[in-house]
């Protein structure tokens, strides 16, 4: 048996393995067969944008934590960017302890509910979990991501959302630049720590690649919005329509009386491939596609003013989760072919497992080892078709991924009217152009010091994509979290700050 | 809030809002741009920023009734409403001096409007005379009726000239006539027009830099294409200048006239006309 056939338990056998846990041994805990959850069917889903997975339900997610072996080594705990205490929830969740489980969890991880979503955890705390090793298939790893979004929602829609603690007032202001996962998870912490901490954000709505980019049946906008809010009543204020390089400077916030600031502008400057063709009508960046369909409201228009085209032949350029989100809303948007072109093989795609399931679930045609040479247009310069080239796999590059190698001749057009480029997003430049004192690497991201997160300048620290590059939301947070605390210990040693007000 | 302060019809279609944005307003300087959402469903348009207030913490935008965000805007919102978002001032600043010419110099500078233009261009036309130049103002309409901001620009201007395609106010003919003679007639006086600014509809601009190119008057376009974010993020406003992808919202709104591909920008502006025939028809149908 494999994890991809996806058995069912009854009632009754989840209810026996609660009851019975106690008695298992390690070796008959390793064996217990995975509790899968339900999805929306393929067919059905793409016609509404609801979430694809449905939640557990509680004694679903008590079975499924039961499987966990509690390793003395934690590869889990090991593989998760800001080290959760999975076997301890884990362990909580089995015994019905699901107040205890969200605490555990929020002792590191401020934003469960979005995390349980959208990390990698395949590659993160699920890689290395011995239950897979048993079964020699990572599909069988314990639902790491699966239970912790289950308890932030139980705690959500039934337990009551208990807010962390907000520290005694220390008069000192922190200034947080996007309301992205890295500045609100930054924002949170500094509120723990006592420090008053205002997010400004360029858009009309708090929340970044999470509100903006990542789709609602990925990722339903209510629970940011309840995310966001949670902030708010922790006291962190949010100043939107402010656009930090152009409405202020941090030279103008540093004057306004903040003490320290926390770039967290992300990576929003959308590559493109550069082939011929790519100002014709039809082509966008995935950035411009999934704002429009998601912030924008797209999907609703007419009811919302903003459109974006709706075709029935879409090409997405890329094999990260930016693409499949792309042609998985394509397919929502009403398209009836969609060709996801990617230049490498399967084995390279930087996407979860779980999205290239769910694309390849709902029809879209995974055109891999081929790669885009010409966007050709009608004359009145609308697309008409992508015209790719086939590759094979040569020797491998610098980061250790085979490079493609184009085919001599093994050209082939794709007939399209919409191509979607999701190739990549670099560092946003405004903060860096007009901002003294900062150093940016050859990327284009900002130069900081690993352990505080500090930049060149003084009392500017910065995180997230802004650093990393193009990475994921709990790398972002687990950022922004560290920067928190090095922002708390800068503001409490003025001794080792003694340029504090040197930015003023 | 970004409450409405001021609002008035000035010709047909074309409405002057001043809006309190007092950190615009502070910010602001020639040539740039603000973000407006006139309310929660609304979309998100690019306006540029005609004139601002520091003191009163105002700004104001002309705005031409077009689509359906326009035409709201016009016919829904009163003095004392409030847009719901205003985010700015975005792009780069005009730069205040002739290029190709060291910083000290001062010239001719031919400010050519057309239609609502004139309200972009207003900021810039005072801004380079403040700062010393000549400034010759060529405004243009269809009709008399159409001209905005004539006192204004005759204000903020050395020489204001105008022209209607009918005749009905000043010369009878095209903003691209009078350029042409405002720079014969300074090069036989022993004197030049050294730079062209050029604002108005995109085939307006397109043919003021024809005009320019063959005298070599270097010619500055301020392009207003579709944007969604306006700080770089979703690449929709994307132009072609001297062959290579530029953004106008962070690159520009400024541009060589003389590089632009003006036909390509059309095409791409033109890339939601069903959609938004379609919602400017339904709002029109009573579907509010």
């Amino acid at each position: 048996m494999s994890s991809s056939d996806r058995v069912a338990l009854t009632d009754e056998e989840l209810a026996a393995r609660i009851e019975g846990r106690a008695a298992l041994n390690a070796r008959q805990r390793g064996q217990l067969p995975k509790v899968f959850w339900a999805e929306q069917d393929a067919g059905e889903r793409v016609g509404n944008i609801r979430e694809v997975p449905f939640a557990y339900t509680p004694d679903q997610a008590r079975a499924e934590a039961v499987r966990c072996l509690s390793c003395k080594n934690e590869p889990c705990v090991t593989g998760c960017p800001v080290g959760v205490d999975v076997p301890g929830f884990l362990k909580l969740v089995a015994d019905g302890d699901f107040r205890g489980a969200i605490r555990k969890i929020k002792e590191t991880n401020l934003l469960p509910a979005i995390c349980g979503r959208v990390c990698p955890q395949e590659s993160q705390c699920q890689q290395n979990c011995m239950v897979a090793k048993v079964h020699k298939d990572l599909g069988f790893a314990v639902s790491i991501g699966k239970i912790e979004a289950f308890l932030a929602d139980w705690e959500r829609e039934v337990g009551g959302v208990e807010l962390p603690p907000v520290g005694p007032p220390t008069g000192l202001r922190v200034a947080i630049i996007g309301a992205g996962p890295s500045g609100l998870a930054c924002a949170g912490d500094l509120r723990r720590f006592g420090h008053e901490a205002v997010v400004f954000e360029a858009f009309h709505k708090a929340g970044g690649v999470l509100v903006y980019g990542i789709p609602e049946f990925r990722l339903p906008k209510d629970i940011v919005a309840a995310e966001v809010d949670n902030l708010a009543k922790m006291g962190v204020s949010f100043e939107l329509d402010t656009v930090v390089g152009q409405t202020l400077s941090v030279d103008d916030l540093f004057e306004e009386g903040f003490d320290a600031v926390y770039v967290a502008t992300g990576a929003g400057l959308p590559y493109f491939v550069n082939v011929p063709g790519e100002d014709a009508n039809g082509v966008y960046s995935a950035n411009e596609y999934l704002t429009r369909a998601n912030l924008m409201g797209a999907f609703r228009f007419p009811e919302e003013d903003t459109p974006v085209l709706r075709r029935e032949n879409v090409a997405v350029l890329g094999g990260g989760n930016v693409a499949m989100d792309s042609a998985r809303t394509a397919l929502r948007l009403g398209a009836k072919k969609v060709y996801l072109v990617y230049r490498r093989s399967r084995e390279e795609m930087p996407a979860r497992l779980e999205e290239v399931h769910h694309a390849e679930e709902e029809g879209v045609q995974f055109r891999l080892l081929n790669a885009p040479v010409e966007i050709l247009t009608t004359t009145d310069g609308w697309v008409r078709a992508l015209k790719v080239q086939r590759c094979e796999l040569g020797e491998p590059d610098e980061k250790g991924r085979r490079r493609p190698v184009p085919i001599e001749g093994a050209f082939e057009e794709l007939p399209v009217e919409i191509v979607i480029e999701a190739i990549g997003n670099g560092p946003n430049p405004l903060i860096p152009k007009t901002t003294p004192g900062l150093t940016t690497t050859r990327h284009g991201t900002l130069v900081v010091d690993e352990a505080t997160m500090m930049t060149t300048r003084k009392g500017v620290f910065a995180g997230g994509d802004i650093v990393a590059g193009a990475s994921t939301v709990i790398l972002a947070m687990g950022h922004g979290r560290k920067a928190a605390a090095a922002i708390d210990a800068y503001l409490r040693a003025p001794a080792s700050a003694p340029n504090l007000s040197a930015g003023r | 809030m970004f409450r409405i302060v001021e609002k008035r019809l000035l010709s047909e279609n074309v409405t002057l809002y001043e809006v309190e944005a007092p950190r615009v307003a502070r910010r602001h300087r020639a040539g740039q741009f603000v973000m407006v959402r006139p309310h929660a469903g609304s979309e998100r348009i690019p306006l540029t920023i005609a004139d601002v207030d520091r003191e009163r913490g105002t700004i104001t935008l002309v705005v031409q009734a077009v689509g359906k965000t326009t035409f709201e805007m016009s016919d829904g919102f009163a003095v004392g409403d409030c847009l719901s978002n205003v985010a700015g001032p975005l792009g780069n600043p005009t730069h205040i001096r002739i290029p190709g010419r060291d910083a000290g110099f001062r010239g001719t500078v031919a400010c050519v409007a057309g239609g609502i233009g004139a309200a972009p261009i207003l900021p810039i036309a005072r801004a380079f005379r403040e700062a010393g130049h000549e400034v010759v103002t060529i405004l243009g309409a269809r009709r008399k009726d159409l001209l905005v901001f004539e006192d204004r620009l005759g204000a903020a201007s050395s020489e204001l000239l105008v022209c209607t395609d009918d005749g009905s106010s000043g010369r009878k003919g095209f903003v691209t006539d009078v350029l042409k003679d405002v720079i014969e007639s300074r090069r036989a006086g022993g004197g030049d027009v050294h730079l062209a600014v050029a604002i108005g509809p995109p085939v307006m601009m397109k043919f003021c830099s024809k005009t320019t190119l063959p005298y070599g008057v270097p010619t500055l376009v301020s392009l207003n294409t579709i944007m969604v974010d306006g700080t770089g993020m979703c690449g929709g406003c994307r132009v072609m200048v001297d062959g290579v992808a530029k953004y106008v919202c962070v690159d520009g709104p400024e541009f060589d006239g003389h590089k632009v591909d003006f036909d390509g920008m059309m095409r791409r502006q033109a890339m939601y006309k069903s959609e938004e025939a379609a919602s400017l028809e339904r709002w029109r149908g009573g579907v509010h």
